[in-house]
């Protein structure tokens, strides 16, 4: 039942962030593609204040861990993760891609020591990376206005919907016993963050504007990837 | 007969070499991926975050084939028009700085990746063609790192770096277009060069 005041908790907490957020700041109408610009970095701010204690976390889990240790731990969550790619690609109606996820889940658990060598990769299973805001925009649904969450990052309206259901075919939350769940939901949570320390430093430098840098290239890379790479050319 | 023969096989020599002469974009991307890898690999200055190191290797070995001025006017878009010849060699130079040290920090966060090769789509005429490659990288997807080239007289240049399919080039221009309605195209110059300065006095 502690898990139930949690939610309820964790609810109750989103809710009154969200309500802040739009009635709080005021919505800049700037921007075509960003109409909700305040609140978004409103939360940009709140997750850069979060950022602080998780990052160093994230950068000790990655000087501290053998390199092996740290690719058996992505490949874990990678093979979980290939089942609802699996789903998605079926769904998207990619159905051979849909099969080779299948056989990368079959051939990882078995062969790869329950998921820990990603030993499909290596037979030629190519991995392939799908989400239910992909299925979405695959089946037309376009992307809404666009906006960030704290934690979660950039997501567009539709991707908001579209991890929703991903949290939901998780099966990870599901399981009964509690610190397991709980060590792996935080062991992915920072091998997450760790794997996209690189990037950080890329945008450090890079931008201008961190927040307008990281919403530029989280929808250019969004419209990429729901068409797999080819991308319908976009009007100069 | 005889003479026919080997007039057709003389044209046939003297059209393969002369096509040899010139790299073809995909083999060009090739041996400067190549290149750069290599060094990368052996250099642990450049793994452990030596940027200045970096830099260095990136200016020698890839900045000869990249096209900055038609960069910068992909970045700027329409803007570009409202520049002087004057204004677009600052434009450009100040761009250029700053996508030099953009990749050659990517360059330091090198682990062991390899670099996979898709087979380029191109006919004979092209003036512009589109090289994909991927770089691999155990426990993770692949990304997708193409490059937009273009001919000309000097031979094939990259104007365009589009990694997971966001275009290094413009992820700039609504930033840069937002600079200069705020402050015109000089005030963007500005920009640009205080954001080099700042990257000059804090790097490594």
């Amino acid at each position: 039942m502690k898990t139930l005041m949690a939610k309820r908790l964790l609810l109750a907490v989103f809710a009154t962030v969200i309500l802040g957020g739009l009635t709080g700041c005021a919505t800049t109408a700037n921007n075509p593609k960003d109409p909700y610009e305040g609140f978004n970095r409103a939360m940009f701010s709140v997750n850069e204040g979060i950022d602080v204690v998780v990052k160093p976390v994230a950068q000790g889990y990655d000087t501290v861990t053998p390199r092996l240790v740290k690719a058996g731990i992505g490949n874990f969550f990678g093979n979980i993760a290939d089942v609802w790619t699996a789903l998605n690609n079926f769904m998207q109606g990619k159905g051979v891609y849909g099969v080779s996820d299948v056989g990368r889940v079959i051939v990882n658990t078995t062969f790869g020591m329950a998921g820990l060598f990603d030993v499909a990769s290596e037979m030629g299973f190519e991995k392939h990376s799908e989400d239910f805001g992909q299925t979405l925009g695959v089946w037309g649904v376009g992307d809404g206005a666009y906006l960030f969450w704290p934690v979660l990052g950039p997501r567009t309206t539709r991707d908001t919907f579209g991890v929703a259901v991903d949290m939901y075919a998780d099966p990870i939350p599901r399981i009964d016993n509690v610190p397991v769940r709980n060590t792996l939901m935080g062991l992915r949570f920072i091998d997450t963050r760790a794997a996209l320390l690189p990037a950080d430093k890329v945008v450090e430098q890079a931008a201008f504007d961190k927040y307008n840098y990281i919403r530029d290239a989280y929808l250019q890379n969004r419209r990429s990837v729901i068409h797999d790479g080819n991308p319908p050319a976009e009007e100069q | 007969m005889k003479s026919l023969f080997s007039l057709i096989l003389g044209l046939l020599l003297l059209s393969t070499s002369v096509f040899a002469q010139e790299d073809s974009p995909d083999a060009l991307i090739k041996k400067v991926t190549e290149d750069v890898l290599t060094i990368v690999r052996q250099d642990k200055d450049i793994q452990s975050g030596n940027t200045k190191k970096a830099i260095e290797l990136v200016e020698a070995k890839v900045l000869p084939n990249f096209n900055f001025v038609h960069m910068t006017a992909l970045a700027m878009g329409k803007d570009w028009n409202k520049a002087t010849p004057e204004q677009r060699k600052q434009l450009s130079d100040e761009f250029k700085t700053l996508l030099v040290r953009t990749y050659s920090n990517a360059l330091t966060g090198y682990k062991d990746q390899t670099v996979r090769y898709k087979p380029t789509k191109m006919q004979a005429g092209d003036a512009e063609v589109v090289v994909k490659t991927e770089v691999v990288q155990s426990g993770s997807k692949p990304i997708q790192l193409d490059y937009s080239m273009e001919k000309l007289a000097e031979g094939w240049k990259v104007y365009d770096v589009i990694v997971a399919g966001v275009s290094l080039v413009t992820n700039y221009r609504d930033t840069f277009g937002q600079e200069v309605r705020a402050n015109g195209v000089d005030g963007l110059i500005k920009m640009i060069s205080n954001k080099n300065k700042q990257l000059e006095a804090g790097k490594k």
